[in-house]
């Protein structure tokens, strides 16, 4: 029992963001409206770039910027030993801002396509507009 | 064996294939195209002549265009048998092209330059098959050739040839994906060769239950030999002009189906590996049921070109049958039927469309007396079917006599009576259509009235003119076949 | 030498950003400077592969950064092959679509082009890079495009067909994603050589064997392998034409090569089929795609969708090739990239010009075609022959090697379904052309010699007549020389 809990606890980011992603592919697959679709689908894009983000991070570390040493030649650091282990990574933090970027752009192209949709069905319940297109 | 590199069977595919777009651009000008279609079937038949002293000598003629993967190359290699078939179907291919002007302009056809277009394409595909160095260029021309006839068969666009061409094309091409192809890739992916040889490719890596269901495959797959069960897309094609039913059904298409069955047998598994696991005789029995089967059904058909097919049925299966029997005699027999055959049989198909443009009669029925107006093409069509019963002075009588001399080699007599009872049954459905012909009274007309002289126009006689005398030729002279089938065999 | 990688994606990225503004200048210039830019990708991708077949694989650093630190281009002979397909295919589409851009959206004909260039610069990127992130965000990129693209289609069902699309799509995207994530949780880098290395050692972890099923399924959704595949059928048929036509042949088959390029080069044949044991199961899983795509295309009675179907079909064919676990599986589903994607984009741009010349092609209309559209259907005629793998068209030779990685195998059933494929596709085409070369059955009258009149051709316009001819005569050189392709371009790659 304890194990099982210590993992979860332990590994508490992964949990987190497998919860996060399930609410967003649930919203994805259940909701009848194509704008809480778009926001489900939000939220399983945000689950996965907090995983990321999550990663990089360490316990106990700093931010990753080094220090200039002292020395003033512009090279900051460059003759003093850096342990890694005292900074986060920053490359997922770094990969994810092309990954929100990715997200927005996704998000604005959908919502445009949302946009059509509505103009030509005057709705944006899917069971509706199914009605419609079966009618015609 | 002596082989010679020369461009010529690839030129001798190519020639009608380059000369499609010129037809189709002469749309316009019947004359001129008929011309080119001319032309160009004279000099496809003159390559191939130009190569038939070579071949005779002994040597092969090769020459390879792409290798597709290790073994399989799309290449050509003429040999004796190929030679022979290459020969009937180029030169008929001449004849029926003046056949089809006489034809095709006497009913006033539409879409006559998509029908020449097709018919050169096919005929570049048959000579590509006959040209065939391997398993995998013979695929490819056979599939070719299947899907160029199909608007040939199909060529009134009614709702018949609509049925009829569905049937066509899921025999043909059903039979050959769905059984050629997987019985080829499996002898690839055992052997790494598709490549011909009297030996066979398979060198003792081959079972019996293995080799039998390939060679199943292949026999059944092939249905444009119009084995049973896999016949009836042969009297279904009937409803095609009749030029098409004399090149194609009788010669050029039908052939290519018993010419890939031969070349399997002689030349993917080996006549050796086949008599060692006993195969031949079940083959040989599945020919012989087709054989006689065909032949009963077709003493039932009243229409004249259903007779002919299922008789070609019938005809066919003896080439396998001869094949089949595995012995020198009965390959010589087989093979050199499908020269003697094709001219038979055209000659039959030819008289069966020149009644149909000089009268418009379809049905044996209707053509009681039919004779003393066509004196020519009953003559003609007496000729023929004596090619077909296999009796003299014709050319069909000298491959029936191989034939059943193969069955006496064999040992097997019940095989000899097979072949006997099927000439009789050949005799009763062909003899009564030229006795009532010649000896009936048309319905029409009182007794004693002068008989008007009908045949149909100088274009159509002629050709029948011309098959029936060499039928009879070849009864004399069949030496050029006999020779090409020994070099092509080794025997 | 080396700066022609880094043309081959500047010229049409730079090409859209011309147009771009060109939309609110001169709207005609956006046309010519496209054709421009796809020309001068076009032969950097033809003068990579020469490159590459003399040289070997070329590495092209950005910014000079030395990987696994920078983002690398890398190319060898497989994807300098799939580089020149799409820039061949995009050339040759926006020439054949000139008339149809115009016809299908008149007032935003800039905009449309913008947005296509920036597709093509996508689909290259995928191709083109040796990095796992940057390619998720050029696959993003190409996915963008593609939604507004389709999203332009058919007025009544294009923008729904197309949001569709971007739910699955970011599905798929974002199981890639996660799988990177993994890989990178394990080894801390991004570049694929560099991981693959890495993972070399590293073949029973298990974050490993995550980081590979989360990557093949974001994979699969992205190509539509059946059952993932709902989304492709209405997105490609309700896309305008000059859309369909290049998003049919090059998105999913893009997509394959990502799952090729995953399996070859970052994962390693020994760690798929010699440490897991998802072989037969995916082979079965292909079996079922191919045979259900069959089938669901027998049941429609619109050309668009049969061949939306027949996508997902021949989907099937490859993802089971490349998990036969073979080198003669995986040759087929290398060349089949290349031939279906070719045979694919013949039989769109002939299907384009029966939409620009009698509206929209359900079946019920397209009777007499031969007569009216000869050229077109000779085309297409050619196209639909390779698909069901006639020979010589190219279809047939990479089923060869596709049946016989499978008798390799001993994965009979997979054979099987090849042929099984092969004749539905007979059925499904040759009920076209019955349709197309039969005129309207007349009740009652059918002599057998009924009148016909001569149709009156109304084909369509020379540009898309010209491209069509190309193409579906390159199917017939493509398969001629199959052989040589597999020797100098795809065996190399696999040993």
């Amino acid at each position: 029992m304890s194990e099982t809990l210590a993992l979860i606890i332990g590994k508490y980011n992964y949990w987190l963001y497998i919860i996060l992603m399930m609410i967003g592919l649930y919203a994805m697959i259940v909701k009848n409206n194509l704008i809480k679709k778009l926001v489900g689908m939000n939220i399983f894009q945000t689950a996965i770039i907090l995983f990321y983000v999550s990663i990089g991070y360490k316990t106990h570390a700093t931010i990753p910027i080094i220090k200039d040493s002292g020395h003033g030649d512009g090279h900051g650091g460059g003759h003093a030993v850096i342990h890694a282990a005292d900074y986060i990574n920053p490359l997922p933090h770094v990969l994810m801002l092309t990954a929100i970027v990715v997200s927005v752009a996704t998000f604005g192209v959908a919502m445009a396509l949302a946009v059509r949709v509505y103009q030509r069905y005057q709705t944006l319940e899917e069971d509706e507009i199914r009605m419609r297109l079966t009618e015609e | 064996m002596e082989q010679i590199i020369s461009i010529k069977p690839l030129l001798a595919v190519l020639v009608s294939l380059c000369v499609i777009p010129i037809l189709v651009s002469a749309s316009k000008q019947p004359n001129v195209r008929e011309g080119w279609t001319f032309c160009a079937g004279t000099i496809k038949f003159i390559l191939v002549l130009s190569m038939l002293p070579a071949v005779l000598q002994g040597k092969q003629i090769v020459f390879s265009l792409f290798e597709i993967a290790p073994g399989a190359a799309l290449a050509f290699r003429v040999d004796g048998i190929g030679m022979l078939f290459a020969l009937v179907a180029s030169f008929l291919y001449i004849i029926t092209s003046m056949y089809s002007i006489g034809y095709m302009r006497g009913l006033d056809e539409h879409g006559q330059t998509r029908f020449v277009s097709f018919f050169a394409l096919a005929i570049s595909a048959t000579i590509g098959a006959a040209f065939s160095s391997n398993l995998l260029t013979l695929y490819v021309f056979y599939e070719i050739l299947s899907l160029a006839t199909y608007p040939l068969v199909t060529h009134h666009q009614d709702a018949k040839s609509r049925v009829s061409g569905r049937r066509y094309l899921s025999f043909i091409l059903g039979t050959s994906i769905g059984l050629v192809l997987p019985a080829m890739l499996y002898c690839y992916h055992v052997t790494g060769t598709l490549e011909f040889s009297t030996a066979g490719i398979f060198a003792g890596q081959l079972s019996k239950p293995a080799a039998t269901v390939l060679l199943l495959m292949f026999v059944f797959g092939f249905a444009k030999a119009g084995i049973m069960p896999f016949h009836s897309w042969l009297p279904a094609a009937m409803v095609a002009p009749t030029p098409v039913s004399a090149l194609l059904h009788a010669v050029a298409v039908v052939k290519v189906g018993v010419f890939s069955i031969v070349r399997v047998i002689t030349g993917i598994f080996g006549v050796e590996l086949l008599a060692s696991f006993n195969l031949g005789i079940v083959i040989a029995s599945i020919a012989a049921v087709t054989i006689l089967v065909g032949s009963c059904i077709a003493l039932s058909q009243d229409e004249l070109k259903r007779r002919l097919a299922f008789s070609t049925i019938s005809q066919l299966s003896y080439i396998v049958f001869g094949v089949a029997l595995l012995t020198p005699k009965g390959l010589l027999g087989g093979i050199v039927h499908i020269g003697m055959h094709a001219f038979g049989k055209i000659t039959l198909f030819f008289c069966a469309g020149a009644i149909y443009v000089a009268t418009g009669k379809k049905y044996i029925s209707q053509m009681d007396g039919l004779g003393k107006k066509m004196p020519i093409t009953y003559t003609a069509l007496f000729i023929g079917a004596l090619g077909v019963i296999g009796l003299p002075p014709s050319g069909g009588f000298f491959s029936k006599w191989y034939l059943i001399l193969g069955t006496l080699e064999t040992g097997h007599q019940i095989l000899m009576l097979v072949l006997l009872l099927s000439s009789f049954l050949n005799a009763f459905y062909f003899l009564p259509i030229v006795y009532k012909g010649f000896f009936g009274t048309p319905p029409d007309t009182q007794e004693g009235e002068p008989v008007k002289m009908e045949e149909a126009s100088f274009c159509c006689v002629v050709p029948l003119v011309i098959t029936a005398i060499i039928s009879i030729v070849l009864f004399f002279w069949p030496d050029v076949f006999v020779d090409l089938i020994k070099v092509g065999l080794g025997i | 030498m080396n700066t022609y990688p880094a043309l081959l994606i500047v010229a049409p990225l730079l090409a859209a950003l011309f147009t771009g503004i060109f939309v609110w200048i001169e709207e005609r210039l956006c046309y010519p400077i496209a054709v421009l830019g796809m020309l001068i990708s076009s032969f950097s991708a033809y003068k990579i592969l020469m490159a590459v077949l003399s040289a070997g694989v070329i590495h092209y650093r950005h910014a000079g950064w030395a990987p696994p630190m920078g983002i690398e281009y890398r190319i060898d002979t497989l994807n300098a092959m799939v580089l020149l397909l799409i820039t061949l295919i995009a050339l040759i589409n926006l020439v054949a679509s000139y008339k149809t851009i115009l016809v299908e959206t008149p007032d935003r004909s800039g905009s449309f082009i913008t947005i296509y260039l920036l597709f093509v610069v996508g689909l290259l990127g995928v191709t083109a890079t040796g990095d796992l992130f940057n390619l998720y965000v050029l696959l993003e990129i190409t996915s963008l495009t593609s939604y507004a693209q389709i999203g332009l289609g058919d007025k009544d069902r294009g923008p729904l067909a197309s949001l569709n699309y971007v739910f699955i799509g970011v599905i798929g995207a974002s199981f890639y994603l996660l799988g990177v994530g993994y890989l990178y949780i394990k080894t801390g880098s991004l570049n694929m050589m560099d991981v693959a290395t890495i993972i070399s050692t590293m073949h029973d972890s298990n974050t490993v064997l995550v980081a590979f099923i989360l990557c093949m399924i974001g994979v699969w959704i992205k190509m539509a392998l059946f059952p993932l595949h709902v989304w492709l059928p209405n997105a490609y048929s309700y896309a305008p034409t000059a859309v369909a036509r290049v998003v049919a042949p090059l998105m999913t088959k893009v997509m394959v090569y990502v799952m090729v390029r995953l399996m070859i080069t970052v994962f390693g044949f020994d760690y798929i089929f010699s440490t897991l044991d998802l072989s037969a199961a995916v082979v079965w899983l292909a079996t079922i795609a191919i045979l259900a795509g069959g089938l669901m295309a027998l049941a429609q009675k619109d050309l668009k969708k049969m061949l939306a179907y027949i996508i997902v079909s021949e989907i099937g064919y490859m993802v089971g090739g490349a998990w036969l676990g073979n080198t003669t599986g995986m040759t087929g589903t290398i060349l089949h990239i290349l031939n279906d994607a070719v045979m694919t984009f013949a039989l769109f741009l002939a299907v384009g010009n029966m939409i620009y010349v009698c509206g929209h092609v359900g079946f019920d209309n397209l009777k007499g075609l031969f007569g009216r559209m000869p050229w077109t259907m000779g085309g297409f005629v050619l196209a639909a022959f390779s698909i069901i793998g006639v020979p010589p068209t190219c279809g047939f030779f990479s089923k060869w090697y596709l049946v016989l990685g499978a008798f390799e195998a001993g994965a009979y059933h997979f054979a099987a379904a090849l042929i099984i494929s092969s004749l539905i596709c007979a059925i499904l085409f040759f009920r076209i052309f019955e349709i197309g070369f039969f005129p309207e059955p007349s009740d009652g009258d059918d002599h057998a010699h009924a009148h016909h009149e001569p149709a009156v051709m109304v084909e369509a316009p020379v540009s898309m007549l010209v491209p069509l001819g190309l193409v579906s005569l390159s199917l017939i050189i493509v398969g001629l020389y199959s052989g040589t392709i597999v020797n100098t371009i795809i065996l190399p790659m696999l040993q």
